[in-house]
């Protein structure tokens, strides 16, 4: 802001000191969310990276060693497998409220209400659900696979959610010049209307990728803690959020956990920017 | 070659319970431009639609009466991908696909089932060139659609839809949201193209109406109240109401 | 929502009349002159083209500006269209009260009775296709149309009796003669502004109907 416009701004709301309340308000508001931020993340950093070391990137996790290499495999694996159940599900599903459906259909209001509900949930619930449904009854066992079914469901809503959002924003007339050719609705659907909503599906995916790899409470009852890496998905193995929890509640290796929520942090940050870049490079495509 | 290419005979059109369309009885001559005209809401766009049933999508619409392409009822007799495929449409907002110039065009070739590379080279090139757009896009097929200028995605749109060689094309205000070189390049086109298609042309523009169609059929509250040769409609209008219309004293 | 619309069309309906009354006083002058022989009327006739020169400039501008700024169709077209095909021909008739008038003051006194009937009923045909122009009156511009033959009838008459005193000039001296063929010429003129007045009516009934001389021409 030049500082006439500044001045110009503080002459208006001298007038009106209400506004300039409110302004105030606004900026404290602001200021202090950045600092929240700015402190988490500094904390972290600075307790975490004098922490890091190579011998927290061997292969293997021995109890002299807490590596979390393991954890790191571990988590893309969740990661991969999780997004295979939850994606195309949560998608299509999308595809079917959006573009099949008719408005005011039963089915649709039942499916959109249970997604709702299921977002509002928190995890520990899901962890139970999974813990009762796959571990126990399907004696699944703490296992890989049990947590990423567990995780798959507590994702589903989000990916549904910001897939319809992203389908409703792709404009009727794509949907009215694909008919105008002669095309039917499934080739229409995932020729034209899948295609345009990519940039606001990924966005739901990563965002999904995020809350996979910060879960640690469903994950806890269902894919089990064991620091190796699971050599098959009927075998237990833990998370990197998981590998950080465990290690502060030792209280062992808190040094080592602080290192830990370095990776994470990095990880996560480094997911925001592929979302951004993937839904520039998608933005450039189109334009 | 039949002095009709569409007739539409006794259409009435609601949408739930609104009487959109009240007994339209409109012939429509093949190789001429057809304009329609009328205030906003007075069902021509309705009309246009539902020469090639866009008015399908559309929930709570109902429709009764007869619409023939070369005498062939097109709700009862007619498959809907043959009727678009032969009914092709081009819409107020330009709205080309968000992929490459080549991929527009091409998709509704594809959509009917040509494959074949160089079958598909031809047609683009072909369309574009009728559309008065290839010289201006032939070095970027490959880029997006999206990055050209509103009349030239127009005419993109307007290449799109002969891609599929259909025999009629419907207009619904092509050059409402275009600047008047645009208008002017488009309106060039439709006389250029005419000698091969049907166009019927929906438009606000009274001018537009005068310098390119033959015909022009005036609506009202969803009934045509005048279907003339243009030049007599707007010389010596017969209705009183198409008089105030076009002159500017109503609507 | 036309209000300047409206204005404009109204102006040059103002326009058209006042040039249409400035005609009518140039033939009425011009045939009064030549029948009372009152030089300084006829001279006053020839000095008024001007102002009828200047009007019909006027009104070109007045109607290219409509077309241009309102792009006029249906009757406002045909108003318009009608109104500077119009001004043409009363800038002729205009000439031709002028051209009368200069030949006034060559032919002096004249006792041919039949030449003010024929002036008379000229300047009648001139005030009705004005008058049919002003009101839209289909009628009436037919009325000049037929009121045309009557012209054209005297025209003959006195055209016959012209002949005559041109060969009685053998006897009475030159000057009959030359009388003679300025009268002629005279007669020729009302004609021909009857004439106008008929292409007048005509575009007055193009400008109700939409037709002109029987033929559609848009």
């Amino acid at each position: 802001m030049t500082m006439t416009g500044f001045r110009f701004d503080m002459k208006t709301y001298k007038k009106h000191p209400l506004s300039f309340l409110f302004m105030l308000l606004v900026w404290i508001a602001a200021a202090l969310t950045a600092a929240v931020f700015i402190a988490v993340v500094g904390y972290v950093l600075i307790k975490g990276i004098p922490q890091l070391k190579p011998s927290l990137f061997a292969w293997n996790y021995t109890t002299d060693n807490v590596s979390m290499m393991p954890a790191i495999i571990t988590t893309v694996e969740m990661v991969g497998i999780s997004l295979l159940i939850a994606a195309p599900l949560g998608i299509f599903c999308s595809v079917y409220l959006t573009e099949y459906a008719k408005r005011g259909n039963k089915i649709v209001k039942v499916v959109r209400l249970t997604a709702e509900t299921l977002q509002g949930i928190p995890s520990i619930v899901y962890g139970l659900f999974g813990m009762l449904c796959f571990v126990t009854s399907l004696k699944w066992g703490y296992s890989l696979l049990a947590g990423c079914f567990t995780v798959s469901i507590m994702i589903l809503p989000l990916i549904m959610r910001s897939t319809e959002e992203a389908l409703k924003s792709v404009p009727d007339s794509y949907r009215e010049g694909s008919y105008g050719l002669g095309a039917g609705k499934l080739r229409t659907v995932f020729k034209i209307v899948i295609p345009s909503a990519g940039n606001g599906i990924l966005a739901g995916i990563i965002l999904a990728i995020g809350r996979i790899i910060g879960e640690t409470a469903a994950l806890m009852y269902t894919a089990g803690t064991v620091a190796q890496l699971p050599e098959n998905v009927f075998m237990s193995g833990r998370t990197l959020s998981i590998h950080m929890y465990q290690l502060s509640r030792e209280g062992l290796h808190t040094d080592d956990a602080a290192a830990t929520a370095v990776i994470l942090l990095i990880t996560v940050f480094a997911l925001n920017g592929l979302a951004e870049y993937i839904a520039k490079k998608l933005d450039k495509n189109k334009l | 070659m039949p002095e009709t290419k569409i007739s539409v005979s006794g259409l009435d059109l609601y949408y739930s319970e609104f009487h959109a369309l009240k007994n339209v009885n409109i012939d429509i001559a093949p190789n001429e431009i057809t304009a329609f005209i009328g205030p906003s809401g007075c069902g021509k766009s309705t009309l246009l639609k539902s020469l090639n049933r866009m008015n399908d999508l559309v929930e709570g619409c109902r429709i009764t009466g007869n619409v023939t392409l070369d005498g062939v009822d097109i709700y009862k007799d007619m498959e809907i991908t043959y009727l678009r495929k032969n009914v092709g449409m081009v819409f107020q907002k330009p709205n080309p696909f968000p992929m490459s110039i080549y991929d527009n065009i091409a998709y509704g070739p594809r959509t009917h089932g040509i494959r074949r590379k160089s079958d598909l080279d031809d047609i683009v090139e072909e369309s574009l060139k009728k559309a008065s757009i290839w010289n201006e896009v032939s070095d970027r097929l490959k880029r997006s659609a999206l990055g050209l200028s509103g009349g030239q995605q127009q005419r993109l749109c307007i290449a799109r839809a002969l891609a599929v060689k259909p025999e009629v094309i419907l207009m619904d205000e092509p050059t409402s949201a275009l600047d008047p070189i645009s208008t002017m390049k488009i309106e060039e086109l439709c006389c250029e193209i005419k000698d091969s298609y049907t166009i019927v042309i929906v438009t606000h523009n009274m001018q537009q109406a005068t310098r390119i169609s033959d015909k022009t059929a005036f609506f009202l509250h969803g009934e045509i109240v005048e279907f003339d040769e243009t030049e007599k409609l707007f010389s010596t209008p017969s209705d009183k109401r198409t008089e105030d219309y076009i002159t500017g004293r109503f609507g | 929502m036309r209000k300047l619309f409206d204005e404009q069309l109204k102006e040059l309906n103002i326009e058209m009349i006042k040039m249409a009354g400035q005609v009518e006083t140039a033939i009425a002058g011009a045939a009064e002159a030549l029948i009372k022989n009152d030089i300084t009327l006829a001279k006053q006739v020839m000095g008024g083209d001007e102002i009828v020169d200047d009007m019909e400039k006027k009104i070109e501008h007045l109607c290219l500006k409509l077309l241009l700024q309102q792009q006029p169709v249906a009757t406002d077209l045909r108003r318009v269209s009608t109104a500077l095909k119009m001004t043409t021909d009363l800038e002729r008739i205009g000439d031709q009260a002028v051209d009368i008038a200069e030949l006034t003051l060559k032919i002096g006194k004249t006792d041919n009775v039949h030449i003010p009937q024929m002036a008379k009923a000229v300047i009648r045909m001139v005030t009705d296709s004005i008058n049919a122009y002003v009101n839209s009156d289909e009628k009436l511009a037919n009325d000049v149309m037929a009121e045309d033959e009557r012209v054209d009838e005297l025209f003959v008459k006195i055209r016959d009796e012209l002949i005559e005193m041109a060969a009685d000039s053998r006897e009475k001296g030159k000057q009959v003669g030359e009388q003679a063929i300025d009268l002629l010429m005279v007669a020729k003129y009302l004609e021909r502004i009857g004439d106008h007045a008929v292409n007048i009516a005509e575009w007055v009934i193009f400008s109700v109907t939409g037709v002109h001389k029987n033929a559609k021409i848009i």
